[in-house]
């Protein structure tokens, strides 16, 4: 047994190798946080404060290690994830990374979230040279290799999957009069942002009203008011869920009925279109790049029945509705792919290197032809969606898989 | 006199807290002194900037303490000066390039003044409903920071970087340590101020307004001013407390100095003892370590942790570090007699 092992230990690393670069034979090279027995993942995820409802992505994530560890680990390591909570502060988030580096002593800092939290360790994380895997916020700017090679994305970002929506309406409704509606933050204007670059200078007449509202309204009903006085045939709905369930909702209660586009972050069937009626949501459009854990439709999908039986095995009596859950596996299996083709080169510059180097890296929770490409030049791993039209209760595809990269400022 | 004044100075045992009792004495104060220069030297470059940041909100929490301890007023809005102090350390630095030792001047005075202009007509408001106005004054504050026209400068939600210094004169000390010895000496500067300025005449008109507004003005106090001025210069020190923290965490975003933070400094000041000045870092110490140490014991219930804890201080010492500090000193009476 113990012959067997390191003959796929060896065999795994050649290959590794041979893809990778072709130098260091099979021989074994560490940086802090790697040796023969372990390798050490940081990680910062809000499990107090105002955004805790992420904690289940830090949950997931070591609970897939936990899984990785129980079959014998990534060629022949165990996987040590040490997660703290950062309560979504960044001076907190910077004392915890601080920890992680300098105590604790991680080879990487693996899916920290928040835009605030990362902007606030980018810096540190570039200038000490440990790699930032992977982040956890949808901004723009974490494609950046050249002024921050140490900084890695992982999910689409929310400029990419706005000019999707433009290029679909530029095809489909050429003549359509748009108005949007969003969030007075940097998530609302993002979106803003990607639909204004979608459309272009061609496109840009089709826009005739953009709202914002503040995320401390209680109710968003006078703007949808004041936007159908402006009678635009397209409503474009780029809010978090509870005041994207608002919307559905008063628009259908007003008896008017535009093409509604609402943003991926809010698709979730339980948290919104089920509390804004699935009798008003019908032909709702949005686009994925995740299966939906509650949606029938993947019962008998390989990938996602591995991650049913994970989630009975790992995390019992988890609410399989939340999205979370579906995020944090695919991130913690991204991480895995990258360790495991670094082989016993486990330096920090080859794990970047490596995470730099996904070729078609399908995780079991992304939607079918949704692959993860990176390169020296493109530190955005997931930048294809689909969309789809809310029909019954559930979500259906159509069309092709689009593709939406957008380079950092 | 509101109720929630009553609660701290009525509880048995605290009689105001007498002018001397208000500081440790000499041989103690050099004893922690050599401690928090020799500690860094021996120790890992996270731990030194775990004291820095021991030290930033030490001198938060003091500010606060002079405020409460020594005016007998309540603010809950203490992160907004902490933020004013923060971006105007940050914006200088980096819009300006300004040297970072002269934003803290900088820093205080913004901050005295807008604590000074808040006071006024927070003036005619005491106890809880002061409380609730600067509590007022922080939920807004991470908002106001995201306002349009100041995105400009502030960096909006995606706040501001700011770039750590070196040390001066090619000193051959790490950028943490250097941060930590500026800080220090930063902090015993503002330590020491304080501690006259509540043993001058203005800190016994101070404590005349804490302990019976009427008879303070009846002997001629100029309550009024005492009071703003007292919600001036403890908005200033915070603010310079704020500037650096920005140095030391190099970022500055809204989402930094929420209602959160004005409720850890309150914290603090309770548990280093309403008061008592020297309390301030061992307050300081709690809000820092104690949630990492609840987070240790469990991850999903870190919140209820911290709060078993907490109330196991408030249960057993209810007036804090002041009240061990206390104890030990009788303690060290007894052991000498015998």
């Amino acid at each position: 047994m113990p012959f067997k092992l390191r003959t796929a230990v060896l065999s795994a690393a050649v290959v590794a190798c041979a893809v990778a670069s072709g130098s260091a034979f099979a021989q074994k090279t560490y940086d802090t946080g790697a040796s023969d027995t372990e390798i050490k993942i940081g990680n910062i995820i809000p499990y107090s404060g105002p955004a805790s409802a992420y904690g289940s992505i830090g949950k997931t994530e070591a609970a897939y290690f936990r899984m990785i560890n129980d079959r014998g680990g990534i060629n022949g390591r165990k996987v040590n994830f040490i997660t703290y909570d950062d309560a979504y502060s960044p001076p907190k988030a910077v004392e915890q990374v601080r920890k992680l580096v300098e105590s604790d002593e991680v080879l990487v800092v693996f899916n920290p979230l928040g835009t605030p939290s990362n902007t606030a360790i980018q810096k540190y994380l570039n200038s000490k040279k440990i790699p930032q895997l992977f982040v956890a916020t949808g901004a723009t700017k974490w494609n950046d290799p050249k002024n921050f090679p140490w900084t890695i994305g992982w999910q689409p970002s929310y400029q990419s999957e706005a000019q999707i929506y433009a290029k679909w309406l530029m095809k489909e409704k050429p003549d359509a009069k748009v108005a949007i509606l969003y969030q007075n933050d940097d998530f609302g204007k993002d979106y803003l942002k990607g639909t204004k670059d979608g459309l272009g200078a061609k496109g840009a007449s089709m826009i005739i009203l953009e709202e914002s509202y503040e995320i401390s309204e209680p109710t968003i009903d006078s703007h949808i008011v004041k936007i159908k006085a402006a009678n635009p045939d397209v409503l474009l709905i780029y809010a978090t869920p509870k005041f994207a369930a608002q919307t559905i909702k008063k628009t259908a209660e007003l008896g008017w009925k535009p093409l509604q586009i609402v943003a991926n972050v809010s698709i979730s069937v339980g948290s919104v279109m089920q509390p804004a009626g699935f009798d008003n949501a019908q032909g709702v459009l949005s686009a994925a790049y995740a299966k939906d854990g509650s949606d029938q439709q993947w019962n008998n999908d390989p990938g996602m029945k591995k991650w049913n039986e994970f989630l009975d095995k790992y995390m019992p009596g988890a609410d399989k509705t939340e999205s979370a859950l579906v995020y944090g596996y695919g991130a913690a299996q991204t991480l895995a792919k990258v360790l495991e083709m670094c082989g016993d080169n486990l330096t920090r510059a080859n794990v970047m290197k490596q995470a730099a180097s996904l070729k078609d890296f399908t995780p079991d929770t992304l939607l079918p032809g949704v692959k993860i490409n990176t390169s020296a030049t493109d530190f955005a791993p997931i930048s294809q969606l689909q969309m789809m039209r809310f029909k019954g209760q559930k979500w259906e595809l159509f069309g092709e898989i689009i593709s939406g990269d957008v380079p950092a400022d | 006199m509101s109720a929630a004044e009553e609660v701290v100075t009525e509880a048995p045992a605290v009689e105001a807290v007498p002018k001397r009792a208000m500081t440790l004495g000499y041989g103690t104060s050099l004893v922690v002194l050599a401690a928090l220069i020799l500690t860094p030297l021996f120790v890992k470059n996270f731990i030194i900037f775990q004291m820095t940041m021991l030290l930033i909100y030490g001198l938060a929490v003091l500010a606060l303490n002079i405020l409460t301890g020594g005016s007998g007023q309540f603010s809950l809005g203490q992160s907004a000066f902490y933020a004013i102090g923060a971006y105007t350390t940050a914006i200088l630095m980096e819009h300006f390039n300004v040297n970072y030792a002269l934003t803290l001047p900088v820093a205080g005075v913004v901050c005295f003044g807008a604590g000074f202009l808040f006071g006024q007509p927070a003036l005619r408001l005491s106890g809880i409903y002061l409380a609730l106005a600067t509590f007022a004054l922080a939920l807004a504050m991470p908002q106001l920071l995201k306002l349009g026209f100041l995105e400009h400068w502030t960096g909006g939600v995606q706040g501001l970087v700011v770039t750590k210094p070196d040390a001066p004169f090619g000193l051959p000390l790490s950028q943490d340590m250097w941060l930590y010895y500026f800080t220090l000496a930063v902090s015993i500067g503002i330590y020491v101020a304080s501690v006259n300025l509540l043993r001058s005449r203005s800190g016994r008109a101070l404590m005349s307004i804490r302990d019976n507004e009427i008879a303070a003005s009846a002997m001629g106090v100029n309550v009024a001013l005492y009071k703003t001025l007292a919600f001036g210069v403890s908005a200033g020190i915070t603010g310079i407390a704020g500037g650096l923290g920005a140095i030391a965490v190099q970022f500055v975003a809204p989402d930094g100095y929420t209602i959160t933070l004005a409720i850890s400094l309150f914290v603090g000041m309770v548990v280093g003892g309403v008061g008592w000045l020297p309390g301030s870092i061992v307050g300081s110490a709690f809000i820092i370590f104690v949630p990492n140490i609840a987070e240790g014991i469990s991850k999903g219930l870190s919140g209820a942790v911290f709060g078993v804890l907490l109330f196991l201080v408030i249960y057993l010492v209810p007036h804090g570090a002041r009240q061990v500090a206390l104890i030990a000193q009788q303690l060290a009476a007894k052991l000498k007699k015998n």
